[in-house]
């Protein structure tokens, strides 16, 4: 048994060796073959030959939609559990902060009646986000880490709460014919129709790779380095002389960034947006997603965020033993983040510093007895 | 805003407030003596109450007692109460060493960052809410009679009823029996010691692991005894009303100042009161949203509670 | 040995690959093979079969399973399959779900979408793509009016419903004094504000509460109904609050009669209530007893699910018939079928049906019915008059 893990842990390490000392030329070929097979992956021509790959239960276009949506909120969410350390609970508030902006600039059922255009009211949006990410992180950022935790989980149920509560923000009975991005074709119909989910997955697609690009390089600048050292240590960051409250607050207002664009994007496809799309248990999810996949890193991110989102879609219609597998979805989720606590705090694809940082704390308790 | 409305029954409303709020302090207290001790927010306490509330709906149904029928005389309504207490309490306190054993304690030995302990802690939280949610197949498991609601006196208007009086005195009676253990007894004296200083108290020869667990079982015994008292008040259980609950228990323990056990009791029942009251002046609807801006504001200008937080500090 | 095994790996993915790949063609073959007699077509049912309001989707859907069997038992020859979507009643799932129908070629229409929510955001999939759908229960009366070109509703809306329970109250309960509570959900609500609007005066206080499971403490409400003295209470809303509600009002002493829609016109509710907190309240829906259809579909559904039917169950199975007969007419396209159901007229089970041009159930169609619950049953009362 041992040997079995030694053998696969091995494995892996050699894997990633070879991918660290592997010539640049080669990373790209394999990096731009990834990002081929996903622009090519809603296409049934190609699908089709995935073998047991595409959902069975609901089209494979709209749930590769979804799964892209998770992504680029794993991605965001990474920013602040990952890169920063600290534990936001109520990270889908910004998707509902991103969704309803546009909603209520743009539907003909919201009482503002602007009816704008989706691309008006997209900066709108991110702008609100961003703003209801710092209102929000001013007075709690200041707080210990678990207080954090439990206000941000209060502020997306703040949000639930009002949506559902609030005249103007229509409940349940939600915003309708939202529009849709703009774009026609040379034959006058439009990009981004009712029927074909592909561009919309594309036009994500495109929008996750920018996004990445740019987490990456925050993550290496002196940002990114002063997130680390806050998240190691931040009373030693502190004194160090890094201005920490201001770097938690731009994680935060990064993260909400992130999470108001998919809402935005969620918003613009869906036609619809109601408070029933504000299930509390959504945050959760891209909790999972991120400590599954790694937190700390934007690969295991991605990874996490597609492969939780993915999984749930491929669930849905198979029984086993007379049961759905679907209903099991949330308890399966929960045990994944005990596990992974338990047996491996660093997730799928680690961050190599974060798990030497662990591994330094398993020290510490070793030598205090 | 509905003045006439609050004020039309104010009595009604304190009273009903006063119940709801003696059921959020005990399962406050249950955060409160953890964190006390370990520093942690046991996010899964929520789940340890709703072990014993379904506990007792199952425990009084295996005694014959189903979901429509009625208790009476009063030797088989106490006997009815102190069975379903223990029933519930057993498997509080149960899920609450469960998840000690689980989910904290591989952990602590490794001595894994605060948040990991969060994060195994929903996860722990959300797979046992969701075991009884399928279980239950998401619905609502009705609960029996055990106490006729009948009204016992009325005092400003309010009418008080028996199961009014049952859970105040309930909850006050645990509350000062629990302040006497933590207080008096050795163990209690153990708890504080491993709360002011864990080491310490290990080199004092307190067994820590045990003092912990301790902890954890009296957390749910308390959680198990308003896990009943809500299925009374209430009638019926739903699995996911937990989370909230939870939540709001978690609020009213950091009012009253976390790791305070007279601070819960204060917490609790003024959350309960503030949320009845609000829920008078804006409609049921904008309830919940009001004890998280309790808690927000809390957290901002008194982020220590009304009384401090001390399990051992104070009585040092 | 390293490089042996990635080989070996690499093999084994290959093969997998070429093997999926036949096994999807082959699937695919199957699915063009949708003939033009109507035989080995499908319909859909879309709604919510597991979830926190599953019990009204399973109702319909049991309505459309006996409608299929009885096609399927006359028609052995040339047979119509069911195609379950569950969308757990949630907006957020319902264009995969739509897009899912939409690409089954041999889908020729849908039952549904049963909530409105989910209508709204699946709704303009359908109208694009010319897949009719009949819905058996999505009652905001907005839907109607979003210019879908496939629309269709086997059920009065809530500008129906909603104004007769409001005359019962009135002119039957004669209670004077109302209290309005209902559980902000977009049915629910909808219903409330139509009440309201009726009795106007009469309604002496209201109160928003959560539906979908969320709240299961209603002290606060309890508290304000009681202090309001009202002799009745209307409740918009889905059977799973009314029934905690009731109960513990009852348990509080209020004694008032609970008046709801259809949403609550299950037997759930009283099991939820307890049968004598329960008694005597009323329950309205726009959809005839049995014993007033004439006909066996009760003991037809009966004998085929072992239980009553339950709310919807009647609309459902006249939905899925409308689909039926108009494949059974030859119409085994989507646009023909479209044209034959939007123009279908017609008794059925639960109304005699005829379309206004929007595919709404014509305002003369819809008939209103009291139920009360009597000894922890749920019996017709009397046909609520149009004003």
């Amino acid at each position: 048994m041992t040997s079995v893990r030694e053998w696969i842990a091995s494995g892996r390490h050699a894997v990633s060796d070879r991918w660290h000392d592997a010539p640049r030329w080669m990373r790209w070929s394999v990096i731009a073959a990834v990002i081929v097979f996903f622009y090519a992956l809603p296409n049934r021509e190609f699908y089709q030959w995935l073998g047991p790959i595409p959902t069975t239960g609901s089209n494979f276009g709209q749930v590769l939609f979804t799964v892209s949506i998770y992504v680029l909120l794993a991605v965001g969410l990474n920013i602040v559990v990952g890169f920063a350390g600290l534990l936001d609970l109520g990270y889908f508030g910004f998707f509902a902060v991103g969704a309803y902006t546009v909603a209520v600039l743009t539907s003909p059922s919201s009482d503002l009646k602007t009816l704008w255009p989706w691309l008006l009211a997209l900066p709108v949006a991110l702008g609100l986000t961003m703003i209801s990410g710092v209102m929000l992180g001013t007075p709690t950022l200041r707080l210990r880490g678990d207080y954090l935790a439990i206000v941000t989980l209060g502020f997306a149920e703040m949000i639930r709460v009002a949506a559902t509560a609030s005249d103007f923000l229509k409940g349940q009975r939600g915003f309708n014919q939202i529009p849709h991005p703009p774009g026609t074709h040379a034959d006058g119909t439009p990009v981004f129709g009712v029927l074909d989910p592909r561009p919309y997955y594309w036009l994500v697609l495109t929008l996750i790779i920018l996004v990445v690009i740019g987490v990456r390089n925050l993550n290496r600048s002196r940002v990114g380095r002063a997130w680390i050292s806050i998240r190691e240590d931040e009373d030693a960051a502190q004194l160090m002389g890094v201005p920490t409250f201001k770097f938690k607050l731009w994680a935060f207002a990064s993260g909400a960034f992130i999470g108001g664009l998919a809402g935005a994007l969620f918003a613009g496809k869906q036609n619809f947006v109601s408070s029933q799309n504000l299930e509390l248990l959504n945050s959760i999810i891209i909790l999972s997603a991120v400590i599954l996949g790694g937190s700390g890193n934007i690969v295991g991110a991605i990874v996490g965020g597609g492969l939780v989102a993915y999984l749930i879609e491929r669930f849905r219609g198979i029984e086993v033993l007379g049961i759905e597998l679907y209903e099991y979805r949330f308890m399966f989720f929960g045990l994944v983040l005990v596990v992974m606590m338990i047996f491996r705090p660093q997730g799928l694809i680690p961050n190599r510093r974060r798990a030497a940082e662990l591994k330094d704390r398993r020290k510490e308790v070793m030598v205090g007895g | 805003m509905d003045f006439n409305t609050l004020f039309s029954d104010f009595g009604g409303y304190t009273i009903t407030g006063l119940t709801v709020g003696a059921i959020y302090a005990l399962v406050a207290l249950g955060y409160t003596l953890v964190y006390g001790v370990l520093r942690l927010i046991n996010f899964a306490h929520s789940e340890v109450f709703i072990a014993g509330a379904f506990a007792a709906i199952w425990g009084w149904a295996a005694l014959g007692l189903d979901r429509d029928s009625v208790a009476s005389g009063f030797g088989s309504i106490m006997l009815y109460l102190l069975v379903g207490a223990l029933i519930a309490a057993a498997a509080s306190a149960g899920t609450a060493t469960v998840i000690e054993r689980v989910a904290y304690r591989p952990l602590r030995k490794r001595n894994a960052p605060p948040l990991a302990f969060l994060i195994t802690a929903i996860g722990a939280s959300i797979a046992i809410a969701e075991a009884f949610g399928i279980y239950t197949r998401r619905l609502p498991v009705g609960a029996p009679t055990v106490v006729k609601n009948d009204v016992v006196f009325t005092v400003f208007g309010a009418e008080v009823t028996v199961v009014q009086l049952l859970i105040l005195g309930s909850a006050l009676a645990m509350m000062v029996a629990l302040d006497l253990f933590i207080n008096r007894s050795r163990i209690g004296r153990g708890i504080r010691a491993v709360a002011q200083d864990q080491n310490t108290a290990a080199l004092m020869g307190i067994n820590k692991d045990r003092i912990i667990l301790v902890v954890f079982v009296i957390g749910g015994v308390m959680a198990g005894v308003a896990g009943m008292l809500y299925d009374i008040r209430i009638g019926t259980l739903t699995y996911s009303v937990g989370f909230l609950l939870g939540l709001k228990a978690f609020t009213a323990a950091v009012l009253g100042g976390i790791g305070n056990l007279r601070g819960a009791l204060i917490g609790g029942l003024l959350l309960g009161l503030v949320e009845n009251y609000a829920s008078a002046l804006w409609g049921a609807n904008w309830k919940d949203l009001v004890a998280f801006v309790v808690l927000v504001v809390l957290l901002m200008f008194r982020p220590t509670g009304l009384l401090g937080e001390s399990l051992g500090r104070a009585r040092a | 040995m390293r490089q042996k095994l990635v080989r070996l790996v690499g093999g084994v993915a290959i093969a997998a690959l070429a093997l999926g790949g036949a096994a999807a063609c082959k699937s695919d073959s199957a699915s063009n093979e949708a003939g033009g007699d109507g035989c080995g077509s499908k319909i859909a049912f879309f709604g919510a079969l597991t979830g926190p309001n599953a019990a009204l989707g399973i109702n319909m859907n049991n309505g459309v399973k006996l409608a299929l069997d009885q096609y399927n038992k006359e028609n052995a020859d040339c047979q119509v399959t069911l195609v379950p979507l569950d969308s757990q009643g949630n907006p957020e799932q319902a264009p995969g779900l739509a897009q899912q129908a939409i690409d089954d070629a041999q889908i020729l229409g849908v039952v549904g979408p049963a909530f409105s929510g989910e209508s709204e955001a699946a709704n303009p999939l359908f109208s694009e793509a010319g897949l009719v759908h009949v819905t058996p229960s999505a009652t905001r009366p907005s839907l109607a009016d979003q210019g879908w070109k496939t629309f269709v509703r086997t059920v009065g809306n809530d500008l129906s419903q909603g104004p007769a329970a409001a005359n019962y109250i009135k002119n039957v309960l004669k209670a004077e004094k109302v209290f309005v509570v209902d559980d902000q959900s977009a049915y629910g609500a909808g219903l409330a504000d139509e009440v309201k609007k009726v009795l106007g005066a009469a309604v002496v206080g209201s109160d928003k509460v959560q539906g979908d499971g969320k709240q299961s403490d209603f002290s606060a409400t309890v508290t304000q109904v009681k202090s309001s003295g009202a002799t009745a209470i209307y409740y918009g809303g889905y059977y799973a609050e009314a029934g905690l509600i009731r109960k513990q009002l009852t348990a509080a002493g209020v004694t008032a009669t609970l008046v709801a829609g259809d949403g609550v016109n299950d037997p759930s509710y009283i099991t939820g209530a307890g049968a004598a907190a329960a008694e005597g309240d009323v329950l309205t829906c726009p959809c005839m007893p049995a014993s007033e259809t004439g006909g066996t579909f009760a003991e037809d559904f009966k004998a085929l699910h072992g239980s009553e039917p339950g709310t919807y169950s009647d609309t459902a199975y006249d939905a899925a018939n409308i689909l039926l007969q108009g494949i059974k007419a030859g119409n085994t396209d989507r646009a023909k079928l479209l044209e034959f159901a939007r123009g279908y007229t017609g008794q059925g089970v639960a109304a005699n049906y005829k379309f206004t041009e929007n595919g709404d159930l014509a305002p003369e169609a819809v008939r209103v019915w009291a139920y009360v619950v009597k000894d922890g049953k749920i019996v017709p009362d009397q046909e609520i008059p149009k004003s």
